[in-house]
This record gives C-alpha cells, sequence and structure tokens, in this order.
C-alpha cells in the first residue's frame, strides 16, 4: 500500500472516498482497534477509573475512539479532515470532535488531560512538506510543546507511528525529547517487517518504567533511542531510561570553552568589582602562550 | 461539542495571551442522554474552570449551577446530577466560538467546532 503521506496532504487525502474505506473495510477495522488496543495497554491507566484523554489526528472515523469509549473514559478527539470527522459522527462517537492542525498547536488548557494516543497519524502529517508553511520540525516542536503543556504530570502518550526510515524517526523521538518529554520507543515484533508495529511512549515528567513490547519468539527487545542506537537490551526487565544522560554531555561541550580570553576578561572585572588589586587589561591578557610555557 | 470541551479549548492564535474561556454564540443546541458516572466528574471537578464553565451554562440557557463551589459539594447527589448534565449532556450543534481577546470566530457545524487557523494566525 502505497504511504498516504506521499500522495497528498492530508486534508485532502482523506476525502470522501477515502474516508468511506475505514467505515467499511473491515481489515481496517479491525487493525485500527487492535492498534488501539495495544496503544490503551502502553498508557497503563489505572484500572475502573475513568479518564479524560486526547486522541490526535488517528480520531476521525471515530474507530479509536469507540475502543476508548467502551473502557468507560471519555476522550476528545482532534482531526485536519473534514470527511474522517463526518465518519465518525456516522458511527456515533461518543467523544467530542475537533477539526483542527495538530500541527498548529493545540489550543488546549495546560494539565487537563490524563492521557493521549495516536493511531497511524502523528508521522504522516507532521513530516511532510509539501507546502511551504509545512516546516517539519517546527511543526513537530508546536505539536509536541502543545501535547506536553496539555497533559497532566505524570500522564502518558502513546502515540502510534509508521516511521519510513531511521532519520524520520529519530526525527519524531528527538522533537518529542527535547519538549520534555521522557519515555522511549516499543517495537512490537521487531523481526517480522510485517507486523513490526512501532509506539512512542511519552511520559509527561520524571521517567518510569517502559512497557514490555511484544515478541514473535516470545522474547522482548526494547529500543531506547534517545541516547545510543546500539544499546539494545536483551532483556526488557532491566529497562534504562534515557534523560539521565543527557545533561552529562551537555556540560562536557559547555566546559571546552570555559577558558577564553573573554572568560580572562569577565572573571578579571568580577574581581575589581569585589574590590581586589587586579592587574590591568592589556592586550597580553589572555594571549596564547608558546607550548613550551 | 460539549462543554468539557469547550471548558479545556482556548484560543490557538499566535500573540494572544488571554484565549481562555471562548465565547459562545449558540444556534441550535441538543441534548443527548449520557451515562450518570459520579467517579468521572469528582475526577474532571479540579481540572474545571468553575467561572467559565459556569458562565457558558448560561449561554446555553441552564442557570441552574451555583456561582461558588466548594469540593464537599460532589457529595451532593442533586449537585451531581446538574453538573453532569451541563457538562456532558448538552451539546452545541451549530453555532460559534469567539476569542475574548481578538474577536475571531470559529464556526461550530454538526457538532465540531473548525479550529483551523490561517497561515498568518500562526
Amino acid at each position: 500500500m502505497a504511504r498516504p503521506e506521499r500522495q497528498a496532504p492530508p486534508e485532502l487525502f482523506y476525502n470522501e472516498s477515502e474516508s468511506r474505506k475505514y467505515t467499511t473495510s473491515s481489515r481496517i477495522i479491525h487493525i485500527q482497534a487492535k492498534l488501539t488496543e495495544r496503544a490503551m495497554e502502553l498508557l497503563a491507566l489505572p484500572d475502573d477509573k475513568p479518564k479524560l484523554l486526547l486522541d490526535i489526528a488517528g480520531c476521525g472515523s471515530g474507530l479509536s475512539g469507540e475502543s476508548l469509549s467502551e473502557k468507560g473514559h471519555h476522550w476528545i478527539g482532534m482531526d485536519i479532515s473534514q470527511s474522517m470527522l463526518e465518519v465518525a459522527l456516522e458511527r456515533e462517537a461518543d467523544g467530542d470532535l475537533l477539526l483542527g492542525d495538530i500541527g498548529q498547536g493545540l489550543g488546549l488548557r495546560p494539565g487537563v488531560f490524563d492521557g493521549a494516543i495516536s493511531i497511524s497519524a502523528v508521522q504522516q502529517w507532521l513530516c511532510n512538506a509539501d507546502k511551504s508553511c509545512n516546516d517539519p520540525r517546527k511543526r513537530l516542536k508546536c505539536f509536541f510543546t502543545a501535547l506536553f503543556h496539555c497533559l497532566a504530570r505524570g500522564a502518558r502518550a502513546v502515540l502510534q507511528i509508521y516511521p519510513e526510515n531511521t532519520v524520520q524517526l529519530e526525527l519524531i523521538t528527538s522533537a518529542a525529547m527535547r519538549c520534555g518529554f521522557s519515555g522511549g520507543l516499543v517495537v512490537d515484533y521487531p523481526h517480522s517487517s510485517r507486523a513490526k508495529k512501532y509506539f512512542l511512549c511519552l511520559v509527561s515528567g520524571p521517567p518510569s518504567v517502559l512497557p514490555k513490547p511484544k515478541g514473535e519468539d516470545g522474547g522482548s527487545e526494547s529500543e531506547d533511542n534517545e541516547i545510543d542506537e546500539d544499546d539494545e537490551e536483551e532483556d526488557a526487565r532491566t529497562v534504562k531510561f534515557s534523560g539521565r544522560e543527557r545533561p552529562a554531555k551537555r556540560s562536557k561541550l559547555e566546559k571546552k570553552n570555559k577558558k577564553g580570553r573573554d572568560w580572562i576578561l569577565r572573571k578579571k572585572e568580577q574581581r575589581r568589582k569585589a574590590g581586589h588589586e587586579v592587574p590591568r587589561d592589556t592586550k597580553y591578557t589572555g594571549r596564547k602562550r608558546k607550548a613550551r610555557f | 461539542m460539549r462543554l468539557l470541551t469547550h471548558n479545556m479549548l482556548s484560543c490557538n492564535i499566535k500573540g494572544v495571551s488571554k484565549g481562555f474561556p471562548l465565547g459562545i454564540e449558540v444556534a441550535k443546541l441538543e441534548t443527548k442522554t449520557v451515562e450518570f458516572n459520579p467517579q468521572f466528574l469528582r475526577h474532571s471537578f479540579p481540572k474545571i474552570e468553575w467561572k467559565a464553565f459556569q458562565e457558558a451554562a448560561k449561554t446555553l440557557g441552564v442557570n441552574d449551577l451555583p456561582e461558588q463551589v466548594e469540593p464537599s459539594m460532589l457529595d451532593d447527589d442533586d449537585f451531581l446530577r446538574r453538573f453532569h448534565h451541563a457538562l456532558l449532556e448538552i451539546h452545541l450543534e451549530e453555532g460559534d466560538l469567539v476569542c475574548p481577546e481578538t474577536g475571531r470566530k470559529f464556526p461550530v457545524a454538526k457538532g465540531i467546532p473548525n479550529m483551523l487557523l490561517n497561515e498568518d494566525e500562526v
């Protein structure tokens, strides 16, 4: 199946006939339902407590929303395609629907949602740059900032994506981490090219344990994409987290620039202000000495 | 669109600092029954901006919500039912949402507000 994002921007691609397919094709319905259920598992919401959730971009057609309502949660969905939303209306979706572009930000009050899911939508509509105003990095940043903003502390967001290549994956993951999220990527069935599913699990707040991914052979592999690609865990029980190692990297870079001429001049000013006797600044101040020195 | 959603929405236009709450212009309303779930109501109660909620409810014709609320009122079944009705059962089918700062209107059609921004507003 050709990638939708390569054919047309979402509000045009998901026109009436394409949207019809979502109601009538049982295969699509089945896949979407399974993906939503898995996303709900990864969301790890406490049982029996109805929550307020956000369904992003894939909510048009209401397929994912139905699974949410079945568990008793209330949800609000946002989608860019009017036709897909109409399909959702026909299916009598329980949640409220909004017509909007997630790359423009979400327009929601801070800290109100207990969780967010998105099925097969994020990478499609954020990575395309077919209109000149759609700079993907900016849209990703805008989206993740808005998402972080509207989620409550410790709330999770599970985004199921079909990345085209590792570059796209890296683009999305790093944009999310930069906006303050912690978490990682859960890859179900990593060995099968057909069944392989990527779920980006983000937590708004301090890092916690990443859920176990599913594997064909019963084994588990989890990829922690924030730091190194070569850090692969064979045993998902000893999961490690990203956020902590990042600050160490930054401080190494910052230290390198500490001993230039500017730094010396600044320090001398400080001491003068403090009242100490400081030699005057001349052309010799902070001059590079001979190696022998 | 329910009042639950309206209470979460704010205007997203670039440069707007006071985009909440959005004003409501009603053209058509509908009431749909929703299962009464006190647990959800208690859970969402702290998230709701009560003043905005109460005023929005008034524009939709619901006047029986108190102005000041305390968490202790959540034990009162009658209050919970009124809260439930206003929060989840009344739908704005047709109308407009108005940004309080710029006056920009977001049309609501078939219960779906159109929050798409123009290029110059992003």
